[in-house]
């Protein structure tokens, strides 16, 4: 391999330009001529039998071309898909449109299609639709308890599905325990809240019996695969574009009821149609995060040895599954060690139905959950134990010799040196100092807090079936094009893969284009997900240069007459040993291929290659956080003083991608231990439905974060690359949280559930130690 | 987020605004900055058939002294407020109210006047505007009236002013040496509206008596109010720490403290006690 010259260093995001200057194309930028645009009209109530819709007022109105229930398109769009092989799964009929009955509020009840936005969204005032209320569950206890009220009504226990693991002898290890730590913790349901909501804009050209699907997809390849099937149309009759699009998170990674409807409706009306969600609707109608209630208990020594961990929870579905809702919580189960030797462990999972908007994929998508449980479980030890939890990590680290590390759930890690990330995270936060502070401010009456975080993640989904395509041309013209079946969508590949190929061939960034998100460039593809883009997809172009690079070379041997052992390539070019005067750039290489006159037989006229990566096992990111907070008990309000993190993601192609990662990982992570929670009430009404009372993390809430790195390759791919979309949130929140109880351990405060709100932290204390707290009772 | 249809109309004169208000009776709203009425439109909380854009009417933005008196055009941003060097020395509770308001698109484009005439019980301006005892000119078809702002928050975005008017003006008096203010309050997370704001205007004797106080109240109960019971028990005294906390504690007396999502009753009670306190203390550091 060449000396990397772009590879490993911080290239600037070559997308920037573009999109700071607003010039990126999202889909609600696109306009087509003749389009129509649709508002979808939504339950307001939870639960609620539909036993009639009178739309003719709406029909009549001035601009509208059709209005469409639920019942009478039924029949001519499929249900939505669900993903999973459990065989406990129940699924229930998902429609696109809720067909007699609703069951969380925002369920789409019908579509209005008009001329333009205004008269569809008036319209939709003009539907009637008669509901019968019927009882509501929203809460997931609730809804598991006998006599609540039921969902479906093929499932009276409300139960989606089951989900055990068990390994180890989990009695003795309870029985030869010296403590016994319990704790409930609740994951709260988290909105996605990317700066783009959703769009999608379909059309239909009849001619050629093409379907064309522009959506703010995380995932157009497998969108396409499930519309056909939704739409019953062949494969090669629908094309799928994400342009640009503004975030996802995961939310992205979905087949939603307007992408079907739409498809439906452009084929049926036979003109482009187009609808942009709301942020109301966002927040209603996309798929919500976490979710989850459990009690965990663990079986300690009294050294901090940590024997056998139990853990039973329950997982709030909402009312449907939606793609990988069923595929979820299981992660969590299966991450739950952690970065920790635990002999015997076992995890209860219940999922269940509620009256509530589905839960799937939230950045991290199972493994928060997990990291959040141990890691807070390893300082309530510290705590019950009076041990430094730095002491308890250490104590139940798997040495760096020790991997690949099997762990009781099943997994293999595949490299790891979890204590030398931790040194570091001590030494960069001078850890003994900032316990000599603590214990001073204490004596004065003040609440600092240490937290500390060492987690492991699962990510580069993955083996099994999860591949990744990625091809290499060099055009006739000596520029490089590359194609990738990831989606970015503001992860920065269209710069860290142009340094992969740049190395691997020679050449400079300005010369490559990379082309991903339409279905009709790209052959085939699964997406971009589970921090996979850069270490799946990122492998198979880097195969596909090599493949190519090796294709050079032996065009070069032919038109040069020599051995291709015979050649030196350096700086893009193929010159012969010995006689450096005398070679080839890869470009001539490339003309000469497409030139045709003088080829090796058997050999294409074109200098490219293509690949299919699917790699041998998952890749395991780990590393530290460490945040540092004072906390006012008078008010409950909480200062982020210091934040470390040195995350460790094997080799890095572009440190400043890395760095921007890590942070907005970090702030999603904040945002879930300090300000965000999706609320519902009883009567399964939303609460929290607009950025006014759901409270995303600002610019101005941020502390300033201390980013540095340990670099543990993987063996698991030729690059050592882990992944990184995902770390700094799973990383960050239990770091967060643990700060902050460590701040109130004075007054016997042991755990505080999320969010760490203002109120929160100022009931608790006052109810511990009111004197402490001022004001007067 | 698509509001309903509506009339637009941009008077040139501030007359043709008040006729254009008369001719539309209720069905009229004046859009300012459009940051509190646009929202609203746009969820279809609001159905104005008529806006009347006044943003763009001259003489209405102006920041000047007039002897012993503060003027402010209604149409002063919040932004053209916290970053008035006048106002900096000759009354800063603004300036320093000004600057907590929102975010930076928030005060570029909202204004004093929509703000106050919106009237949300957790809006950051009444409190000051309460502490420094202003008073708001009302201009309408028969000419214009003064109101004092305690006269005019009636109840959650009900206010004294009648259909057919205009807030055109806000004067406050000049603070001198020995005045000091502060404006201290705990943002709702996600909307940065007051869970509590608490605005103090205080002036001292030469011998630090406190000679006068106000203290503004918002986000606590329905409507913002002047802490009269805080303002009694401390006018004529010097200010001790033990003083200022007992007054601050009687501070919601006689207010049923509003309860939400985001905070409770009693939590709201609470953080009215530790930021009157905090803020009467802060004035007196500021003087």
């Amino acid at each position: 391999m060449p000396v990397s010259k772009f590879v490993g260093a911080r290239i600037k995001r070559r997308e920037d330009p573009r999109l700071l200057r607003g010039l990126g194309q999202y889909v609600d930028d696109i306009n087509l001529p003749n389009a129509l645009h649709v508002a979808i009209l939504r339950s307001p109530y939870a639960h609620a039998r539909i036993k009639s819709i009178d739309a003719n007022d709406a029909r009549q109105h001035p601009g509208v071309v059709a209005v469409v229930t639920g019942s009478e398109i039924k029949d001519q769009i499929g249900l939505l898909p669900v993903s999973g092989g459990n065989p406990t799964l129940r699924i229930p009929k998902h429609y696109v449109l809720a067909v007699d009955k609703v069951c969380y509020a925002g369920e789409g009840v019908a579509a209005v299609v008009a001329e333009d936005r205004y008269a569809a969204r008036d319209a939709l005032d003009l539907i009637r639709v008669e509901y019968e209320s019927l009882p509501v569950v929203s809460d997931p206890e609730k809804a598991l308890a006998a006599g609540s009220p039921v969902i479906h009504s093929e499932w009276p226990d409300n139960v989606a599905f089951r989900s055990d693991l068990k390994h180890g002898n989990l009695t003795k290890a309870f029985k030869e325990a010296d403590k016994i730590v319990k704790q409930r913790l609740v994951h709260q349901r988290l909105a996605p809240i990317a700066i783009e909501a959703r769009g999608v804009l379909a059309r239909y050209l009849s001619d050629q019996k093409e379907l064309t699907v522009w959506s703010s997809t995380q995932i157009p390849h497998m969108l396409k695969g499930h519309l056909s099937q939704m739409l019953k149309l062949p494969e090669t009759q629908v094309r799928v574009i994400a342009p640009e699009v503004g975030g996802g998170f995961g939310s992205k990674l979905n087949v939603y009821a307007e992408e079907g409807l739409l498809g439906h409706l452009a084929v049926k009306l036979n003109r482009p149609v187009k609808w942009t969600e709301g942020r109301t609707e966002n927040i209603q109608a996309t798929i919500h995060g976490r979710g989850q209630v459990g009690e965990v208990e663990a079986a300690v020594k009294k050294d901090g040895t940590i024997l056998g961990l139990r853990y039973k929870v329950i997982a709030d579905i909402g009312a449907y599954h939606q793609l990988f809702t069923p595929a979820i919580p299981p992660f969590t189960g299966l991450m739950l060690s952690g970065c920790y030797k635990i002999p015997a462990i076992s995890i209860e999972l219940t999922a269940v139905f509620t009256n509530k908007m589905s839960t799937d994929a939230y950045r991290g998508a199972g493994r928060p959950e997990a990291t959040y449980v141990i890691e807070r479980m390893i300082d309530r030890v510290a705590q019950e134990l009076r041990i430094d939890p730095v002491k308890v990590r250490k104590k139940n680290f798997p040495k760096p010799a020790e991997f690949p590390f099997e762990t009781a759930t099943g997994l293999a890690y595949d490299s790891g040196n979890y204590e030398l990330a931790l040194n570091k995270a001590l030494k960069i936060a001078g850890y003994e100092k900032l316990r000599r502070d603590q214990r001073k401010l204490r004596s004065q009456g003040r609440y600092l807090g240490i937290g500390l975080s060492t987690y492991v993640e699962i990510c580069a989904m993955g083996p099994k079936g999860m591949w990744e395509y990625g091809s290499v041309r060099v055009e006739a013209t000596g520029k490089v094009t590359v194609l990738s079946g990831a989606s970015p969508h503001g992860q920065g590949q269209k710069t860290s893969f142009a340094q992969i190929v740049a190395d691997q061939l020679g050449i400079g960034l300005d010369d490559i284009t990379v082309i991903h998100g339409d279905t009709a460039s790209v052959p085939k593809g699964i997406g971009t997900f589970g921090s996979r883009a850069t270490a799946v997809g990122g492998i198979a172009i880097y195969q596909s240069a090599e493949k190519v690079k090796e294709k050079a070379r032996e065009l070069a041997s032919h038109l040069l007459e020599v051995d291709p052992d015979d050649l030196n390539f350096s700086e893009g070019r193929f010159s012969v040993k010995g006689v450096p005067k005398k070679g080839l750039t890869i470009q001539q290489i490339a003309q000469q291929a497409r030139a045709a006159k003088n080829l090796p037989k058997k050999i294409d006229p074109e200098l490219s290659a293509e690949s299919m990566f699917e790699p041998s096992n998952f890749t395991f990111p780990f590393g530290t956080h460490i945040c540092v907070v004072e906390v006012e008990p008078e008010t409950g309000q909480i200062e982020i003083k210091k934040y470390v993190a040195v995350d460790d993601c094997g080799k890095v192609i572009n440190p400043l991608l890395v760095d921007g990662q890590i942070q907005g990982g970090i702030v999603q992570g904040l945002g879930q231990a300090m300000f965000e929670e999706v609320i519902y009430d009883e009567n399964g009404q939303l609460l929290t439905g607009s950025l006014m009372d759901y409270a995303v993390p600002r610019a101005a809430d941020l502390p300033r974060l201390n980013l540095t790195r340990t670099e543990t390759p993987t063996p698991v791919n030729p690059l050592g690359i882990k992944g990184i979309g995902e770390a700094g949130t799973i990383g960050s929140t239990p770091a967060i949280v643990n700060a902050v109880v460590d701040a109130l351990a004075p007054l016997g405060i042991t755990h505080i559930d999320m969010p760490l709100t203002p109120q929160k932290i100022w009931s608790l204390g006052q109810a511990a130690k009111p004197a402490a707290f001022g004001g007067r009772r | 987020m698509i509001p309903a249809a509506f009339d637009y109309i941009a008077p040139r004169t501030l007359e043709e605004a008040v006729r254009a208000l008369a001719d539309h009776g209720e069905e009229a709203k004046l859009l300012a900055g459009g940051h509190s009425l646009l929202p609203l439109m746009k969820l279809r909380l609001a159905h104005p058939k008529v806006l009347v854009d006044i943003s763009k009417l001259s003489g209405l933005s102006g920041i000047r002294q007039e002897g012993e008196t503060i003027s402010i055009g209604a149409l002063a941003t919040h932004y053209q407020v916290g970053s008035s060097v006048l106002l900096g020395k000759k009354c800063p509770l603004l300036p320093r109210t000004a600057q907590v308001i929102g975010d930076v698109q928030v005060r570029n484009r909202g204004t004093i006047g929509g703000s106050l005439v919106h009237a949300d019980p957790a809006a950051d301006w009444p409190a000051a505007i309460l502490a420094l005892r202003g008073k708001l000119k009302l201009s309408g078809p028969n000419g214009d009236r003064w109101l004092a702002a305690e006269e005019f928050f009636l109840a959650p975005m009900t206010t004294a002013i009648e259909p057919t008017e205009i807030l055109t003006e806000i004067r406050l008096p000049v603070s001198s040496q020995r005045c000091g203010s502060a404006y201290q309050k705990m943002a709702q997370q996600a909307s940065g509206f007051a869970l509590v704001g608490v605005a103090v205007w205080l002036r001292l004797s030469r011998s630090r008596i406190l000679e006068e106080i106000g203290v503004g109240v918002t986000g606590l109960g329905e409507k913002p109010f002047r802490a009269q019971v805080v303002e009694e028990r401390l006018r004529g005294n010097k200010l001790s720490p033990k003083l200022i906390e007992e007054a601050a504690f009687q501070v919601a007396e006689g207010h049923d403290p509003m309860e939400d999502l985001h905070a409770s009753a009693k939590f709201r009670a609470h953080l009215a006690q530790i930021y009157t306190s905090r803020a009467i203390r802060e004035a007196l550091k500021r003087n």
